[in-house]
C-alpha cells in the first residue's frame, strides 16, 4: 500500500478499508518457523483459538495451513499443541536451516 | 438469534473480526484476548480503544486490524468516548433511524483503565451506559518501555522501579480493579484469563445480554515486560489462575461466584519464576518477597472464597 500525502488523508485520519491490516506481511518477523505434523493432529483448534496472529487458517471447523505470511513464529501454538499419544502436531524450526 | 455453541470447531466457521497484519509483538496475550471477545459476540459490535499497545498496534495509519467500526481518541476516555456512541445509538433508535441490536465494548490495557482511564470508567459505570468494558491486563505500560502501573504486581521489575541494591521492585500492591468496579453496584464485572477460553467467552456472551454497565478484567501476558519467553503467553495466563494470583469469578447483581476453581492451588512461585521481572525476588536476601507475595495471594484467595460462599446462602 502506498501511503498517502497530508493532502489525501481522510479528514480525521478515518481508515475506511475494514482490516486493511492484512496488506501488511509480518512474517518476517519470524526467526522460528512452526511445521505441522498432520498425522499427530488431533483437530482441537487450540492452535486455531490461540495464534496471537490469526496465522492458522480454519476451513469447515478443521484445522487448515499457517499462514507464513503473517505468523511471527513466538511458538504459542507449538507450546499449546496436545498432539498424539505424548508427539506434538507442531514443531518449531529455525528459519534459514 | 442463532448463537453458535461454544466448541473451537464451530467458532472456527466464524469470522474474526480482527485480522492478521496487525503489529503487536510476537507471542502478546492481547490479540487471543480480543480475538476471544469479538468471537463471543453474536451481535454487531462498536468499539473505543483507550491508546495502549493495542490500540497502536492495531491501527497504524491506514492499516488497521479491526473489521468492526472502531474509534481510538486519547488514553484517558475510552470509556466516555463508547458512552458516547451508545448515547447516540439510544437516541438514533428513539428517533426510529436505526433498529439494528447493537452492542458497545471498549477495550483499554490496565494503564489506560487502572490509572489513566479510571475517572471516565468510573463515571460511565457510574451513568449506567449500556455497554461493556474490558481491560487487558499485562500490569504496566509496557507500550511506552515498562513502566510502572497500579495493576504492576508487588515486587516486579519495571523501568520505573527497578530492582536493584536500593529497592527491589515495586512495594506497593496492585489496586485491585475488578473489585473496585463491581464496588460501583454494576449488574455484571468478571475476571477471566485466555488459557480459560470457554469460561471467557461465556462470560462475555453473558455481559452482552445483560443491559447495563459491565466490566471485565481480563490477563494478558507481556513476554517483553514479564520477560519471559515469547511462546508462554497463555501458559502464564493459566498459572496465574491455578496459583489463584488471578482468579476467575464473576460479580452478578452483587452476588460473587468463582467460575474456575484450581484442582489444586499451585505455589505461587510457578507463576513467579518463569518471568524475569521476578528474578530479584529469588535472592536469599529477598525470601520475604516471596513470602509476603504469597500471603497477600492466599489471604486474597481466602476472602473471595468467603464472599462467594456468602452469596450461596443469601
Ligand atoms: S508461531 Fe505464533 S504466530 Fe505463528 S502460527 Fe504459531 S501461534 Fe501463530
Ligand atoms: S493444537 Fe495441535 S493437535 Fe490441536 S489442532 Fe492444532 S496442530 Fe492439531
Amino acid at each position: 500500500m502506498k501511503l498517502k500525502g497530508w493532502k489525501e488523508v481522510t479528514p480525521g485520519a478515518v481508515v475506511t478499508k475494514a482490516g486493511s491490516a492484512e496488506e501488511f506481511k509480518t512474517g518476517s518477523w519470524r526467526s522460528f518457523r512452526p511445521v505441522w505434523l498432520e498425522e499427530n493432529c488431533i483437530q482441537c483448534m487450540f492452535c486455531w483459538i490461540f495464534c496471537p496472529d490469526m496465522a492458522i487458517e480454519a476451513k469447515n471447523g478443521k484445522r487448515g495451513v499457517f499462514k507464513y505470511d503473517y505468523c511471527k513464529g513466538c511458538g504459542i501454538c507449538a507450546l499449546e499443541c496436545p498432539g498424539k499419544k505424548g508427539k506434538k502436531a507442531i514443531v518449531m524450526e529455525e528459519e534459514g536451516k | 438469534m442463532a448463537t453458535t455453541p461454544l466448541t473451537l470447531r464451530e467458532l472456527s466457521k466464524k469470522e474474526v473480526l480482527l485480522t492478521a497484519g496487525h503489529r503487536m509483538c510476537s507471542g502478546c496475550g492481547a490479540p487471543p484476548v480480543v480475538k476471544m471477545v469479538l468471537l463471543a459476540s453474536e451481535y454487531p459490535v462498536v468499539a473505543a480503544n483507550a491508546t495502549g499497545c493495542l490500540e497502536v498496534c492495531t491501527c497504524i495509519s491506514e492499516y488497521t486490524a479491526w473489521k468492526i467500526p472502531w474509534i481510538h481518541s486519547a488514553f484517558e476516555n475510552a470509556a466516555a468516548t463508547i458512552a458516547g456512541v451508545e448515547t447516540m445509538y439510544r437516541s438514533l433508535k428513539k428517533q426510529g433511524k436505526i433498529d439494528k441490536e447493537i452492542k458497545f465494548i471498549a477495550f483499554g490495557g490496565d494503564g489506560g483503565t487502572y490509572d489513566i482511564g479510571f475517572q471516565s470508567l468510573s463515571g460511565a459505570m457510574e451513568r449506567g451506559h449500556d455497554m461493556l468494558y474490558i481491560c487487558y491486563d499485562n500490569g504496566a505500560y509496557m507500550n511506552t518501555g515498562i513502566q510502572r502501573s497500579s495493576a504492576t504486581p508487588f515486587g516486579a521489575d519495571t523501568t520505573t522501579c527497578p530492582a536493584g541494591s536500593v529497592v527491589p521492585g515495586k512495594l506497593q500492591k496492585r489496586k485491585d480493579i475488578t473489585k473496585i468496579m463491581a464496588a460501583h453496584g454494576i449488574p455484571y464485572a468478571a475476571q477471566a484469563s485466555p488459557s480459560h477460553w470457554q469460561d471467557l467467552m461465556k462470560k462475555v456472551k453473558k455481559a452482552l445480554e445483560i443491559k447495563g454497565p459491565k466490566f471485565m478484567n481480563i490477563i494478558a501476558p507481556c513476554n517483553r515486560g514479564w520477560r519471559s519467553a515469547t511462546d508462554d503467553a497463555i501458559l502464564l495466563s493459566r498459572l496465574a489462575v491455578e496459583t489463584c494470583y488471578f482468579p476467575l469469578y464473576e460479580v452478578e447483581n452483587g452476588a460473587t461466584k468463582i467460575t474456575v476453581t484450581p484442582r489444586e492451588k499451585k505455589p505461587l512461585v510457578d507463576f513467579l519464576k518463569p518471568q524475569g521481572r521476578f528474578k530479584h525476588m529469588f535472592a536469599p536476601e529477598n525470601e520475604w518477597m516471596l513470602k509476603q507475595a504469597q500471603e497477600d495471594v492466599d489471604k486474597e484467595w481466602e476472602k473471595l472464597q468467603r464472599e462467594a460462599k456468602a452469596s450461596e446462602v443469601s
